[in-house]
């Protein structure tokens, strides 16, 4: 299969290393600066919700850790896969530095919506809800996926093995959700959900999609800075390692 | 597909084993009727080579062709053409030695009927008793039968040797002779290359 | 497809041989049953509603316990290696070894399942879905956790991660299964989630193979 010049490139540790150092300030830029653009403006500028409140400022930054977190897990996927079948260093790399932030944006998710259902449903925990279960199954997903590399000695078998669950888990990632859902319609919880409401008003948009957008551009960034650090470690002993520490000793 | 003359080539190999490289640039070939003998202390990659050769294991660099094929790329009804026998018996402890052997025959299409087989192994008299119950020397004679169950071509051994009486030796290799002189190819990792060694052998030394 | 019965045949045999092996998961499904009244208040209100789910937790438990060492004995003795070399295509040794095992502890299962869920006051409507269901979900529940298996063959702590790896991935079976079961109680119509299983069973098992066949390659390099 004829691949493009652009794609070999991608497999070489050194390359990417020099690329992802040159794009990680600007995404990290970028995205810090959307961040707190949108949150300020969450927090201050919009109006509060008028059925919850201020409490429902929260929508500024749950939502968007929950979305994160589902990429990030796309992102496992589809690196894993592409590092499995060509098998591109690289691209196992970049699985293995996407699933650890992938968790932490997970977690978030779960621990912001606790902060959000706290005053709102009176509860920090709801078993019943789908939205709480699938989170806490895409938890579990990542530190399943983490688990099972820390379990192999070998890299390189680490790599391709957790590839394959990496794989079968995104595959399972809209049955799981559907399931979930389908579940909720026959629960009858005590509390009904109001979040993430579709018909949101421009004024409470414009900050949403701000963060959104901010999120996106900070999982990206802490993800390449992963990343250089990950091909350091496993290019240890490389000659261009070598010579890369050694031009820049002063 | 058949060829003529089986070749096994191994063109700058490099063997990796948990991380570190234990081969590096290994390069020959093998015609019908070649042998390799690969000698080297314990842990010196015998095993892993010989994995590498069997398809088992990707080399870490480097390509191995057999009959111009790239191991990876070889299909599965030619797979047949290929015995690997390692320092694991591959045969399952709760079947009796005839139903191993009978399984392993069916897997490849062969008929089955091992008595003589089984007699020149002096195994005739524990055909019928699990595995389990067999001592060390019995189950590798067990082990080496299956390489007679079906005709292969490339016949790669790690230390087939190992448990066996001097009868036993004797009688491995003698098959080893009689695999060549019908124009098969052999790879064995052996500690006493004396045994087997012969005009013309290659010899790899790890 | 008589490659498959080979090795299907030869894995039901070692599975006779093995009997004591046999009986282990279906006590642990016994005994895990069992403790959950011994965990819970066991008045009659209370068991009848985790009955639905109880039998379905209990099978997905004692399914990790029977079917977490199914490659295991393969790759220490080597047999495994051969069928890697062999010309039987993995997928089909693969879907034969999972089936072998599911005959064998799977369907023993749907034959306690009755007796239990009664106990646990499960209405006759309800209990006409379970197995059913349990009978659609079993399959995929197997190869779920011959994909875990597979992928921790290589480790000597396998039995501790595999949970973790497949208890996420066998969620959707557990929430139809369970909440088919509690519908049909219910007497509400069960049709929906008995599909999804149905789809599910015919997803994994005509997909998961490869997938367990990928994994059992890389292990064992």
């Amino acid at each position: 299969m004829k691949l493009p010049v652009w794609f070999h490139k991608l497999g070489s540790p050194p390359y990417v290393y020099a690329l992802a150092g040159k794009l990680s300030p600007w995404l990290g830029a970028i995205g810090c600066t959307l961040i707190a653009v949108g949150v300020f403006w969450g927090l201050v500028i919009a109006p509060p919700d008028y059925l919850q409140g201020d409490a429902a400022r929260i929508i500024y930054i749950h939502p968007q850790t929950a979305y994160i977190g589902m990429q990030a897990y796309v992102v496992l996927a589809v690196a894993a896969g592409i590092g499995f079948i060509w098998r591109l260093k690289v691209a196992h790399a970049v699985a293995a530095s996407a699933a650890p932030i992938g968790a932490t944006f997970t977690f978030c998710a779960l621990a912001t919506g606790s902060i959000w259902g706290a005053p709102t449903w009176g509860t920090f925990w709801e078993w019943g809800d789908p939205r709480i279960m699938f989170e806490l199954l895409l938890l579990f997903l990542f530190l399943g996926y983490m688990a099972l590399r820390a379990a192999f000695d070998d890299r390189e078998k680490a790599d391709r093995v957790s590839a394959i669950l990496g794989v079968v888990g995104v595959v399972n990632v809209p049955i799981i959700h559907y399931s979930v859902l389908w579940w909720n319609t026959l629960h009858q919880g005590p509390t009904i959900m109001q979040l993430g409401a579709p018909s949101m008003t421009t004024d409470m948009l414009i900050p949403f999609l701000i963060t959104m957008f901010g999120f996106m551009f900070f999982f990206y960034w802490v993800l390449l800075d992963r990343l250089r650090a990950e091909i350091v470690e496993r290019e240890q002993g490389a000659r261009w390692l070598r010579e890369l520490l050694a031009g820049s000793r002063p | 597909m058949n060829h003529a003359v089986p070749v096994l080539v191994a063109r700058n190999v490099d063997v990796r084993r948990g991380g570190r490289c234990v081969v590096r640039g290994l390069s020959f070939g093998l015609g019908g009727g070649g042998l390799a003998l690969v000698v080297g202390p314990n842990g010196s990659g015998k095993t892993s080579l010989l994995r590498v050769l069997a398809g088992l294991a990707p080399c870490a660099g480097g390509e191995v062709t057999w009959n111009s094929v790239a191991l990876a790329r070889i299909p599965a009804e030619d797979r047949a053409d290929i015995a690997y026998r390692g320092h694991l018996d591959g045969l399952k402890k709760e079947l009796t030695v005839e139903e191993n052997l009978a399984f392993w025959a069916a897997l490849r299409r062969q008929r089955s009927g091992f008595d003589e087989l089984l007699a020149a192994l002096d195994l005739h008299g524990v055909a019928g008793r699990q595995v389990r119950f067999l001592s060390a020397g019995q189950r590798r004679r067990a082990a080496l039968a299956t390489l007679k169950v079906a005709p292969a071509r490339l016949w790669l051994l790690d230390e087939p040797m190992t448990n066996l009486d001097s009868a036993g030796r004797t009688l491995v290799a003698g098959w080893v002779s009689e695999h060549l002189a019908q124009g098969g190819v052999a790879v064995v990792a052996t500690h006493r290359p004396d045994e087997l060694a012969r005009p013309g052998a290659t010899l790899v030394e790890l | 497809m008589d490659l498959f019965l080979i090795v299907l045949k030869r894995d039901l045999k070692l599975a006779f041989r093995r009997w004591s092996e046999l009986a282990n998961p279906l006590l642990f499904f016994m005994i895990v049953t069992a403790m959950f009244p011994l965990a819970l208040p066991p008045n009659t209100a209370q068991l009848q509603a985790l009955g639905a789910g109880i039998p379905w937790i209990a099978a997905l438990l004692s399914s990790l316990l029977a079917l977490e060492a199914l490659f295991r004995s393969d790759a220490e003795d080597g047999s495994m290696e051969q069928l890697l070399l062999s010309p039987a295509p993995l997928g089909s040794v693969v879907l034969a070894k999972v089936a072998a095992h599911w005959i064998v502890s799977g369907v023993p299962l749907l034959a306690l399942v009755p007796a239990v869920a009664l106990s646990f006051y499960l209405p006759v409507e309800a209990l006409a879905v379970l197995v059913p269901a349990l009978l659609l979900a079993t399959p995929t529940i197997s190869i779920l956790v011959a994909l875990g298996a597979a992928l921790t063959v290589s480790l000597k702590s396998g039995a501790s991660v595999i949970g973790l790896l497949v208890l996420p991935l066998c969620s959707p079976l557990l929430i139809f299964g369970a909440r088919a079961t509690d519908l049909a109680a219910n007497g509400e119509a069960t049709a929906g989630p008995l599909y999804l299983l149905a789809s599910l069973a015919v997803l994994s098992v005509s997909l998961g193979p490869i997938a367990i066949a990928a994994a059992l390659k890389v292990g064992l390099e």
